[in-house]
């Protein structure tokens, strides 16, 4: 199972620069440890501790699929093979 | 009624336009809402219309008073129109990544730009007016991302006009830039008609809009509240570019980019009941017309080239 992560700019110092790297994970926070795993610190970029365990930090958006996963599970979004994920910082529009 | 005691009176009261084109079947279907039919040509018009007065309402803004606001173009040029006719100077705070149609529109109304740099996108225009603000406590900044007349106005105007043309809806699909359309929409529908799905899509922009220091410095409006919003979609340029050329090719309507990338959404709602073998009548915003991004070359040309010469703009 392969599944494809889209790294933004600011966390590329823990993938050697890559934009992109692959991840296997069934959930979004299997997947976020199969990457830790590959590379040591990115697991803590991502996510924070809070009142029900843990969660996104608040200015991390990931997308499976260009879906937002606070809308289909957070962290335990269901994941399969050859989804897309893709992790964006929030900006503000208008 | 189509007789109007001044501009600012035709605010609002937009037509809902049925697109029998893009509609899978007879039994979902999908309807435009056209807010490039206000008066300056964008959805902005309510909410900036809204902030002002109710500004005017607290006593903060008076006669002479200067308003500043950071935006990336269209709640600027709808503020630019209203302080015009209301006396009121407009400082903008507009990051330097924008089309320059914006630029000139907001100039043809008097308004004054302070730029701010393209790495960082809306985020940096934020910061750099709230430094603004601090030097000069008088100047009288709206904050379109926390002020909650933005949302009202669509609370109190766009969903009552989408129930009223629409009793039957089933979703309302909007863009995703200060959260005011989807917040003040769907308030109102959560009281009025709470099974109605309300729908994000949200620009999906090139590297360098997102190019901060570190996530510290990201944003989240305010006014945004996670639990009014049932599902929320990235929507690239690419796709964006591609279904506003279909909305032009399949139904002659011409609007501007991000409409593209709402109608994207919205598609993938109709997909969605179509396979579930349901009816909808999906309601989607046009938030403006097409006119101001003739030169992001979104019009001409493949997908491909256009795709190519929206990197690192703010075509939303």
């Amino acid at each position: 199972m392969a599944i494809e992560v889209r790294i933004p700019t600011i966390l590329r110092t823990y993938t050697g620069g890559e934009k992109a790297v692959t991840a296997d994970g069934s959930s979004l926070s299997a997947l976020i440890d199969d990457l830790e795993a590959n590379h040591p610190g990115i697991k803590e970029r991502l996510i924070e501790d809070s009142e029900s365990g843990q969660d996104l930090r608040r200015f991390v958006n990931v997308y499976v699929n260009d879906e937002d996963v606070r809308f289909i599970g957070g962290l335990e979004a269901e994941i399969s093979d050859g989804d897309q994920v893709v992790v964006l910082p929030a900006v503000a529009g208008g | 009624m189509t007789r109007y005691d001044n501009l600012l009176a035709t605010v609002g009261g937009t037509p809902l336009v049925g697109l029998p084109g893009l509609s899978p079947s007879p039994d979902v279907r999908l309807w435009a809402k056209l807010e490039d039919r206000n008066p300056t040509g964008s959805i902005k018009d309510r909410p900036a219309l809204k902030m002002i007065e109710q500004a005017e309402k607290d006593g903060q803004l008076r006669p002479g008073c200067t308003i500043l606001e950071p935006t990336s173009g269209n709640t600027g040029i709808s503020l630019a129109m209203a302080a015009r006719l209301k006396g009121y100077r407009l400082v903008c705070v507009m990051p330097e990544n924008t089309s320059a149609e914006r630029r000139q529109l907001l100039g043809m109304w008097g308004a004054e730009i302070v730029s701010s740099p393209a790495a960082g996108g809306s985020n940096e225009a934020v910061r750099v007016a709230k430094g603004i603000a601090a030097d000069h406590p008088d100047w009288v900044m709206l904050y379109q991302y926390g002020n909650e007349a933005n949302a009202l106005a669509h609370q109190e105007g766009t969903g009552p006009e989408l129930l009223a043309d629409l009793p039957g809806i089933t979703h309302f699909v909007a863009g995703l830039g200060t959260t005011g359309t989807l917040m003040g929409v769907s308030r109102f529908f959560r009281e009025a008609k709470p099974d109605v799905r309300i729908v994000a899509a949200e620009p999906r922009y090139g590297e360098l809009v997102y190019g901060l220091r570190n996530l510290d410095e990201g944003f989240v409006p305010e006014l945004y509240d996670e639990s009014l919003i049932d599902s929320r979609f990235s929507v690239g340029p690419r796709d964006a570019v591609r279904r506003v050329r279909e909305l032009l090719d399949v139904e002659g309507i011409f609007a501007g980019i991000s409409t593209g990338a709402i109608l994207h959404a919205a598609l993938g709602q109709a997909a969605k009941a179509v396979r579930a073998g349901e009816s909808a009548d999906i309601a989607f915003v046009v938030a403006d017309g097409g006119w101001k991004y003739l030169s992001t070359g979104a019009y001409e040309g493949t997908v491909d080239e256009a795709e190519e010469r929206l990197e690192g703009q703010l075509w939303a």
